[in-house]
């Protein structure tokens, strides 16, 4: 699914330059599950982003089913993004204005679905997360794991070939942490997904099939 | 999506997105209630000159009068052997006040001008009664001179009187000071009355003098019958009586004398050009545009004008400035707090353009209901100038010339016995002055203008969102810690 060949990037910070990948090689097969492990500031997220096409690397190539995305124009980029790449944040990042649905049916709104079926999808991807009886309340209204079961079911909805996950069970309570992790273990093997996922906490990376420890910009596959 | 999105964010910052609202509406109640009060006076001042020169008269001919012409009238009575104190006087004389005049075959001349509609001539005249007996002076000693010296003193009665005569061209009704008069009872001139000594009596004057449909009145010593009473619109200066203008030119002496021209252009777009033609025409005489009398308008009706048209409107469109630019910087504002919102949207495939569409969606929802308001306040304004505006005069000065030298003349003392002169023709009245009222009403091209004025606002606050918000990129947005 994944080749990155020698990526790296680099950002201003005043007068210095922050190297934040130096060089990262990268192979990752269609449904294989990856945990990028490391302390903060050595680029997990940063890698993340590259993999989401949310940020550019200064160099090398970033491919994605045979597509470099390091290449595409934006809009192409956003593309991708919109119909094959879902996300998970540590933040949850609901609309706070919209409700559990509404927020699910948001990924939908690039691909053009009309709006009954936009509702269909969503009510069916809450349901498939257990919240088939949250639909319309809103994120202020849902508890931390509610709400990070929203955000899965809006990274699902689109039926992704790829889910990125930064730090999904940062904000959670160990339990919560648990049935997330669960959750996504069982989406995972259910919808044939390739998933990435950073964190820092060895219990989730231990789930995983392979485990990337990033040190310094460099990433060290174990398997 | 669209509309729930909008409708849902506009909830949630519905205190900024009221300020805002609140800050275009005050603007655009001010622009149009400025535009209502502006269109009031020019209504106001269209009056004004409705009244004095009637409704379909764009142009008007007038003659500056020759020097010297001003010489006194004479009633027949002086040098005449028996004219001595205690001689009975009873004149009645028909005299033009101090205007120059204009032959009729200039009318005809006018009017075959490319561009005029139709063209008429007029008399404008004042009729004198003088009545009672020439006073006796006795003179206790001194000089004796005549109407010097001190310590004389006269004994006598002499009463007079005056009221205005229009002679009117009743070929051509549709100019003139009577088109504009709405008849209220018997009627109006036909072409058959040209020699007849018919009069039509302005409503307020009829009331004064007791005058009514088959009254007689004596008018340059001759008896008309008065078959009309006609008013003209309120605060106007009417002439008193109408009559045929051949019957008022027989009974001045001014056959063949007109001493106005009122003209009717074919079309607004015309009348400068008509005005150019009477003048290379007549090179002589005055003419006077109803643009060109706008601008002669003193009085508070002017004064009212000056501070619709300038004060007013820099201030609205200083207002109208200032709620943009606050609704752009609260726009801006706006993105910035939903930085990580519209980061996430961009990660979930949402383009920019969707992006910058919501924004700018929701600052157009916000200019519009700033719009409605903002009409509602202007109409809300344009009542409150019509209920409080005091009644404004406007003044035009006579642009005969009748400041010229040998024309307006006082009217002169008695002279001695067996000397006695009558009084000199008396100056006209050089000023009109006219009261109306003000009544500021809103428009549909004000309304119209104000919908546009609040889209544009909302257009412009959500450019500015917008662009900032275009300009995100996601990862940076991402990591913004809120």
């Amino acid at each position: 699914m994944y080749t990155l060949a020698n990526v790296k990037k680099d950002y201003q910070k005043g007068r210095d330059t922050v190297h934040a990948l130096a060089g990262v090689d990268l192979v990752l097969e269609d449904r294989a599950w990856l945990a990028i492990q490391g302390p903060t500031g050595q680029g997990k997220s940063t890698l993340l982003q590259i993999l989401g096409g949310l940020d550019r690397p200064t160099s090398g190539t970033v491919e994605l089913a045979g597509q470099n995305l390091a290449l595409m124009r934006e809009s192409q980029v956003t593309q991708v993004r919109a119909a094959s790449i879902g996300f998970i944040f540590q933040t949850f990042n609901l609309i706070p204005t919209l409700n559990a649905q509404e927020n699910v049916e948001v990924a939908l709104v690039p691909l053009g679905v009309g709006s009954a079926q936009r509702r269909a999808r969503a009510a069916a991807a809450l349901e498939s997360v257990g919240l088939a009886e949250r639909l319309h309340h809103l994120p202020s209204e849902l508890s931390g794991g509610q709400q990070q079961r929203v955000a899965i079911a809006r990274a699902l909805v689109k039926e992704p070939k790829v889910l990125l996950a930064d730090e999904p069970t940062g904000n959670l309570d160990e339990g919560t942490r648990d049935d997330i992790m669960k959750l996504l273990e069982k989406l995972w093997q259910d919808h044939g997904l390739t998933l990435v996922l950073v964190t820092h906490d060895s219990t989730v990376a231990r789930r995983a099939q392979q485990i990337g420890i990033m040190r310094k910009g460099r990433l060290a596959i174990r398997s | 999506m669209f509309f729930t999105y909008l409708r849902r964010e506009l909830r949630r910052r519905r205190r900024q997105a009221s300020f805002i609202a609140v800050g275009i509406a005050v603007g655009i109640g001010l622009v149009v209630t400025v535009t209502a009060a502006s269109g009031g006076v020019k209504d106001a001042q269209g009056k004004v000159l409705h009244a004095l020169y009637g409704v379909g008269t764009d142009v008007t001919v007038t003659q500056s009068p020759k020097a010297g012409s001003g010489a006194p009238a004479g009633f027949g009575f002086r040098g005449r052997s028996g004219a001595s104190g205690g001689t009975k006087i009873d004149a009645d004389s028909l005299v033009n006040p101090s205007l120059g005049t204009l032959s009729s075959s200039s009318v005809t001349s006018i009017s075959r001008l490319h561009h005029v509609s139709t063209a008429a001539g007029g008399l404008t005249l004042n009729d004198m009664k003088i009545s009672g007996k020439i006073p006796k002076f006795s003179s206790s000693g001194g000089s004796g001179a005549p109407g010097g010296g001190g310590g004389g003193s006269f004994r006598g009665s002499i009463k007079s009187s005056s009221f205005t005569v229009s002679g009117v061209d009743l070929a051509t009704g549709k100019v003139g000071p009577l088109s504009s008069g709405k008849l209220k009872s018997g009627a109006t001139f036909t072409t058959s009355d040209a020699h007849s000594d018919v009069a039509v009596v302005d409503a307020n004057y009829a009331t004064q003098k007791k005058l009514a449909v088959g009254s007689t009145m004596t008018i340059a010593k001759t008896s008309f019958k008065v078959i009309g009473i006609v008013s003209v619109p309120q605060g106007s200066s009417p002439p008193d009586v109408y009559i045929p203008l051949a019957r008022a030119q027989s009974l001045a002496g001014m056959s063949g004398k007109v001493n106005t021209i009122y003209v009717a252009a074919a079309s607004a777009a015309n009348i400068s050009g008509v005005s150019r033609e009477i003048s290379g025409l007549l090179p002589k005489a005055t003419v006077t545009t109803s643009s060109s009398l706008a601008s002669e308008v003193t009085g508070s009706l002017s004064s009212a004008s000056s501070l619709a048209n300038n004060l007013g409107k820099w201030l609205a469109i200083a207002v109208l400035i200032a709620a943009f630019l606050l609704a752009s910087l609260l726009t801006m504002s706006a993105v910035s707090r939903r930085v990580r919102e519209f980061g996430t949207l961009k990660a979930l495939g949402w383009r920019s353009r969707r992006i910058v569409g919501q924004v700018m969606g929701e600052s157009i929802v916000v200019g519009i209901v700033g719009g409605l308001v903002g009409v509602a306040l202007g109409f809300a304004g344009a009542a409150v100038v019509s209920q409080v505006a005091p009644s404004l005069t406007a003044s035009v000065g006579q642009t005969t010339g009748s400041a010229t030298p040998g024309g307006a003349q006082a009217a002169g003392g008695f002279g001695p016995p067996g000397g006695g002169g009558g009084p000199a023709r008396t100056a006209a009245s050089t000023t009109h002055s006219v009261a109306v009222h003000l009544t500021a009403s809103v428009t549909l091209s004000a309304v119209v203008l104000a919908v546009v004025l609040a889209i544009a606002g909302g257009l412009i606050a959500g450019s500015f969102g917008g662009w900032r918000a275009a300009r995100l990129r996601p990862a940076a947005a991402l990591a913004r810690v809120e």
